[in-house]
């Protein structure tokens, strides 16, 4: 009973976790391949999406920022990973200094993280002053800013060409492992006092400022909590994909978290779990789907897009019909222990009292 | 290196960015909606202009016009079935759908049409070049500049001269108060989405004229180039979209030119770095409009 009682603050990412425990599970049982690689994926998903959330979420604003923080994470973290032979392999313009880096592969991780992290403090700290269209059109600035560097900047990214020769260090269970610690570490956060001072400052700027709520300190901590999971993320993608660009990191992964975060709901980190399930799943129907069409070869040109073109029109008609996501600002519980009420009900219902 | 030619040729390129930022401008005023979708409208009219051109014997002139008209309808759809019912819903809502009609359009054309590039058959007049004043200058260029000056002229006709321009005009002012007062919200919304997408239409006539192809993706850059001009000369002013322009044009030529050969790949970044700047220290861009979004009384 004690035990039960100390836990009930953590509830709902208790249950959260529990889902991803048992998708994780079903998935090592079924031991496909195929299957495994989807899940695994599906996990750092979810750990980027968990990391929108816990800035979309709680300050209100919306951030196209993410997914290039995603980048600077992942290409931090395989600079410090691979072996100086296989870094200058990939690309022999690498600057002389970065090529004996060599760490081991959490180490290499949580640097990623921090650079992302240490790099949007620097970046955001003017930004967080900005509300609106000015914040929206700023960070989608800072996406494109971040794209076109890692693009360009060859001697460290290899440029547009592929970076190749990463070790595969990203398993399914570690990514359950992140994904889990993600889920207790946002839920925490939303809980937090800088969570409930944001989500104040999101509901009504004024009433939070007249009760001293300093938003701008309270957006640029969430913002860098943020861009590190993003960047942890990042390098777990990069540890199990072992080669990518710079396209990886743009426009059409920004799509997709944002089809998962807004179809679950962006208001709840159940929300963040439950549109990453449920998108992932719906996007493997529609890839097979798309595969299945290629194959057939009913077109001449071949039958591309056909996902996304699902995925906005439901993103589209999710904003229409329930803009909050399918969550809204509900998080899942275990079922609350209410059975007098329920008795009562239904006693009521029956006319016998 | 700065001499006519580059002048005629920056002059050129900030009337078709002025014409691009005008688009995006038009409907930001009224709505606060920054039209992810925008660019996507650049590329309907050149795919108009690809099947129109390549599989009928349309005279060109007539195709342009269709391409523009293209554009203006898909410009109007997406307004009514998307825009319209998140309009009363939040900012972020607005945002994320126009961020998803832009994917949809997008792989749209990749469905129906390619993934690969196409190319526009265009008239002989987009590749041949006059000699001005002893320097060779292509008449797309001249087209380009006269066309927005036309375009620059009817729409300050119609924001003057008519019932509905002055509707706009003051639904960019304030939109609750001119509803108050009348003034129906949806014709004044489908009127900017219109003017908006005729805009896009012809700004993809001469966009598509300087690569002669047309692909899915088509429309990024010129979104990304109208964002940036429309900071620059202030989200909530016409004129300052046009000054937006012509200063983007102006910067991005001048840079082209003196920025040294490794940086040159990052102008870009430099660019919407620029952006944040602005947005920091000068929201309003260079031209304010006329009423701030936070006076009271």
């Amino acid at each position: 009973m004690n035990l039960i009682a100390r836990l009930k603050p953590l509830n709902t990412p208790l249950t959260l976790v529990a889902g991803v425990l048992v998708v994780a599970l079903l998935a090592q049982l079924a031991g496909i391949s195929l299957i495994t690689r989807i899940i695994t994926v599906m996990f750092v998903s979810l750990m980027l999406v968990l990391g929108l959330q816990l800035y979309m979420g709680n300050s209100g604003i919306l951030n196209f920022a993410h997914i290039g923080f995603m980048g600077i994470g992942a290409y931090t973290s395989v600079l410090f990973s691979m072996t100086p032979e296989a870094k200058v392999l990939t690309n022999s313009d690498l600057y002389p200094f970065l090529v004996p880096l060599h760490l081991p592969f959490l180490p290499s991780l949580l640097i990623g993280g921090l650079v992302a992290a240490v790099l949007a403090a620097v970046i955001s700290y003017p930004l967080m002053r900005l509300s609106d269209a000015a914040a929206v059109i700023t960070t989608f600035a800072v996406l494109v800013m971040i794209h076109v560097v890692l693009l360009h900047w060859d001697r460290v990214t290899n440029g547009p060409r592929t970076l190749f020769g990463v070790d595969n260090y990203t398993t399914l269970w570690t990514s359950v492992v992140f994904a889990v610690i993600t889920t207790f570490a946002v839920y925490l956060f939303k809980e937090s006092r800088i969570g409930l001072r944001l989500r104040a400052s999101r509901d009504d700027r004024y009433a939070a400022a007249s009760i001293g709520i300093n938003m701008v300190m309270m957006r640029w901590l969430a913002f860098m909590a943020s861009a590190f999971i993003a960047g942890v993320g990042g390098g777990l993608w990069a540890h199990f994909i072992t080669s990518f660009t710079p396209y990886s990191f743009y426009l059409t992964e920004t799509f997709v978290i944002l089809v998962m975060l807004v179809i679950g709901g962006p208001y709840s980190v159940s929300g963040a779990v439950v549109g990453t399930l449920i998108v992932t799943a719906a996007r493997e129907v529609l890839r097979a789907i798309e595969n299945y069409v290629n194959i057939l070869q009913v077109f001449p040109e071949g039958f591309f897009g056909f996902t996304e073109v699902v995925l906005a029109i439901v993103l589209i008609l999710i904003l229409v019909y329930r803009p909050t996501g399918i969550m809204g600002s509900h998080e899942l519980r275990w079922i609350q222990k209410q059975p007098k009420v329920k008795e009562n009900e239904a006693l009521k219902n029956s006319g016998k009292v | 290196m700065i001499n006519l030619e580059f002048i005629i040729n920056m002059i050129s390129l900030g009337s078709l960015y002025a014409m691009l930022a005008l688009g995006l401008v038009i409907i930001y005023g009224i709505l606060r909606l920054v039209n992810f979708a925008y660019g996507e409208l650049i590329m309907i009219g050149g795919y108009t202009m690809f099947l129109l051109a390549g599989f009928t014997p349309l005279p060109w002139l007539v195709v342009a016009v269709l391409a523009v008209l293209a554009a203006m309808f898909t410009s109007l759809f997406t307004e009514l079935v998307a825009f319209r019912p998140v309009r009363e819903k939040s900012l972020t809502a607005m945002l994320i759908t126009s961020f998803a009609v832009s994917t949809l359009l997008q792989n749209a054309a990749l469905l129906i049409i390619s993934p690969r590039a196409r190319a526009v058959t265009l008239p002989q007049i987009f590749q041949t070049s006059v000699m001005i004043a002893g320097t060779s200058v292509p008449w797309r260029n001249i087209l380009t500049i006269f066309t927005s000056l036309v375009m620059l002229a009817l729409l300050t006709l119609l924001l003057r001269r008519t019932v509905l321009g002055i509707a706009l005009r003051a639904a960019a002012d304030n939109f609750t108060m001119t509803r108050m007062l009348g003034v129906p919200a949806n014709t004044v919304i489908s009127a900017a989405f219109a003017i908006s997408g005729i805009m896009a239409g012809i700004v993809s006539i001469f966009w598509i004229g300087r690569s002669a192809t047309v692909t899915p993706t088509i429309g990024a850059p010129p979104l990304l180039v109208a964002f940036v001009a429309t900071v620059i000369g202030g989200m909530r002013s016409l004129t300052g979209a046009v000054v937006g322009g012509f200063v983007y044009a102006t910067i991005i030529s001048l840079l082209g030119v003196l920025l040294p050969p490794d940086l040159l790949e990052f102008r870009e970044a430099f660019m919407f770095a620029f952006v944040i700047i602005i947005l920091l220290f000068r929201p309003q861009g260079l031209i304010s409009g006329k009423t701030s979004e936070e006076r009271v009384g």
